[in-house]
């Protein structure tokens, strides 16, 4: 890990469950990780893993049934102070000044993220006009400025376009101009690239890496496309089935993967030296449906590196395997080691 | 767009055409014409109408030509502005109908207001809330309104009234002001006795209004774009009545055509009930009696209305929404 970098945000034992008629979801199951000031962090696992909850648990903004049932999430506020936004009233002041405030959010749907009947300029200036004392007429040039940056043409007039008039492209950098309208200290990214073509998911990253450049400003980057993480992210935490199996620094990870599900997910990227025609590894069976996940490692049914008696009956607690790494599994687990009931 | 408004308004025309062809048509259908059915009625109560009458009144009334002769005349009358005489009323039609149109249009209005303002707030609570007992509170209620006919709810708050309140509901002036001519007064009179017939003919209305209010809603607040409005630290009644209420809205502004035809048709029984002088009860009176230029009048108007209604809230939708100001698909 990048050691020398502040943290900003600290996410400890994250609980967030769905309580449903056909039973309790645990989308997030005690996820901990750090995202340091001006660090781009990266949260990859498959769809269902609870990456998207674990954002919006952070912004207090998941919907009923969902709520966070344990964990802390520490926020330190620029004058130095530390504030758990888990204790929050997710529709209080000070959660809705953190919101849109410290901590900006981007969206996978550009299409459908700005309201089709309000200009675009309109949902910038009102979130300027949210988060700092300005007149509108401020606020409408300071939508124009930050549509400017990224790299909008003709913002003054595209500020009063609606979103259907921009192209994908176009709409996912004014999505990310409405999430920078306030200087947020972090901009969670939601899988900001994957409902965009190649070239135009190239020019987004590319901005992204601008902007925190410019603005000293921590990423936390979520996907399921490692090509994205490893270009773009500091460091990486891989999530499955709600909780965290490995984290570390970016090329760890890459180079020398531990957890099973790790080296799993990287043995299925095809790579341009494979050789052709022969099947891309996968990684057996699917993800289990949450009502029903397996006990003791959730990993295990998919195991190659199981182990009988052990992996289907303690749960992995996350172990520090050097070098600021941590990973969840019983391979790195001396045998004798406290394991969760 | 200016292209659009005026293809919409050809269209317009020629609906119009189209209604009024298919009403004169629809007049037609039963057997027999006004002559028949005044003999029919003559010799209910007792006295007789010679063959000799009966073809002169048919000549005098012109329904002894054929049916396309008799559109054209009609039409011809129409063009002019006459709407020719009401058989059964001895009357020209305008004259017949004038007060009573108008007030079908206050009471429609009235309706359709106590609609609007009770079913919106209704179905988005129900939405926000959903599952919550009140929801389940407003659902009970609303299929209960639903189901309950216009007539019969006339005819319990009539009773009501009368054996609690010793007031007479039916009607929409006091005796005092019944034949009065236009005053101030009356005008009060009116605006006293209008609520009950609004809310008994707006009842059912609310009921689905509530539905689909809170259908429209739901599917709304599913849309990432509410999800984005909450994140940038709007307070939560703000994020819900700025973006999802606001386009849950837009369906809404779509039936304004409609409603006013919808009332009217839809109260013709609420309204005899409640003796309301509205046209409902006319039009009822005219079909009876086969009287042709009245219900053809009657009919005609509420296909205007429709198509003059449609017309206003396409422009409107237009207005309040971008997406179809701006020609997306």
């Amino acid at each position: 890990m990048s050691g020398d970098a502040k943290t900003l945000l600290s996410v400890r034992n994250l609980r967030t469950c769905f309580y449903q008629d056909e039973g309790t979801t645990k989308a997030v199951d005690g996820a901990s990780f750090d995202v340091h000031e001006g660090k781009t962090l990266g949260i990859v696992g498959e769809s269902g893993c609870g990456k998207s909850v674990t954002a919006q648990s952070i912004l207090r903004i998941v919907e009923a049934p969902g709520r966070i049932v344990d964990g802390e999430i520490l926020l330190t506020r620029p004058d130095g102070g530390v504030t758990d936004l888990v204790q929050q009233k997710p529709d209080g002041r000070e959660m809705r000044a953190i919101r849109g405030g410290d901590i900006g959010l981007i969206f996978q749907e550009p299409m459908t993220s700005f309201s089709p009947v309000h200009t675009v300029g309109e949902q910038i200036i009102e979130a300027v006009l949210l988060h700092s004392k300005v007149s509108r007429k401020e606020a409408r040039l300071r939508g124009i400025e930050v549509l400017k940056s990224v790299g909008i043409p003709k913002p003054e007039r595209r500020i009063d376009e609606y979103s259907f008039e921009l192209s994908g492209g176009l709409r996912q950098r004014a999505m990310i101009a409405a999430a920078l309208s306030c200087n947020p200290r972090l901009l969670i990214a939601d899988e900001p690239t994957t409902a965009l073509d190649v070239t135009t998911q190239a020019q987004i990253l590319d901005l992204l890496r601008t902007i925190q450049r410019e603005r000293g400003m921590a990423i936390m980057l979520i996907t399921h496309n490692l090509g994205v993480v490893a270009e773009m992210a500091d460091d990486v935490v891989v999530m499955y089935l709600g909780r965290v199996v490995e984290q570390g620094d970016v090329d760890a990870i890459f180079h020398d993967p531990k957890h099973p599900y790790t080296k799993a997910l990287l043995q299925s990227i095809p790579s341009i030296d494979s050789k052709p025609r022969i099947r891309l590894p996968t990684i057996q069976g699917s993800i289990p449906h949450p009502f029903n996940r397996p006990p003791g490692c959730p990993f295990h049914p998919r195991c190659t590196a199981f182990i009988a008696g052990r992996c289907d009956k303690e749960e992995p607690q996350l172990v520090p395997v050097g070098d600021g790494r941590q990973v969840s599994c019983f391979l790195y687990a001396p045998a004798a080691a406290g394991t969760a009931p | 767009m200016v292209a659009y408004i005026v293809r919409r308004l050809l269209l317009a025309v020629l609906t119009v055409w189209a209604i009024s062809v298919l009403s004169f048509a629809i007049i037609h259908l039963p057997p027999g014409d006004y002559v028949t059915s005044y003999i029919a009625s003559m010799s209910a109560s007792g006295s007789a109408v010679s063959e000799g009458e009966a073809i002169a009144m048919r000549e005098q009334l012109g329904l002894d030509q054929p049916i396309t002769i008799q559109y054209a005349k009609w039409m011809g009358l129409m063009l002019q502005g006459n709407f020719g005489m009401a058989m059964e009323w001895g009357r020209p039609v305008s004259d017949v109908i004038g007060d009573r149109m108008s007030l079908t249009v206050v009471i429609s209005v009235a309706a359709i207001i106590f609609t609007w303002a009770v079913a919106l707030p209704i179905g988005i609570y129900s939405a926000v809330y959903r599952y919550s007992i009140l929801d389940y509170a407003f659902t009970f209620i609303g299929f209960i309104g639903l189901a309950i006919p216009g007539f019969m709810l006339a005819l319990i708050v009539m009773y009501i009234g009368f054996a609690y309140f010793g007031a007479n509901v039916g009607g929409l002036f006091s005796p005092d002001y019944a034949e009065a001519p236009w005053s101030w007064a009356r005008v009060w009179d009116l605006t006293l006795h209008l609520p009950i017939p609004a809310i008994v003919l707006g009842i059912s209305g609310t009921a689905q209004l509530i539905r689909i209010m809170r259908s429209n809603l739901l599917d709304e607040l599913r849309k990432p774009y509410v999800m984005t409005a909450r994140a940038r630290g709007l307070p939560e009644y703000r994020v819900i009545l700025k973006y999802p209420v606001r386009v849950a809205l837009n369906p809404f502004v779509s039936t304004i055509g409609y409603l006013l035809p919808y009332v009217v048709s839809g109260s013709i029984i609420v309204s005899l009930v409640l003796s309301l002088p509205t046209v409902g009860p006319l039009l009822l009176k005219a079909l009876i009696a086969q009287d042709m230029f009245l219900a053809g009048t009657i009919v005609l108007l509420l296909g205007v209305l429709t198509v003059v209604g449609t017309f206003i809230s396409d422009l409107l939708l237009m207005w309040v929404d971008p997406r179809i100001r701006l020609g997306q698909q």
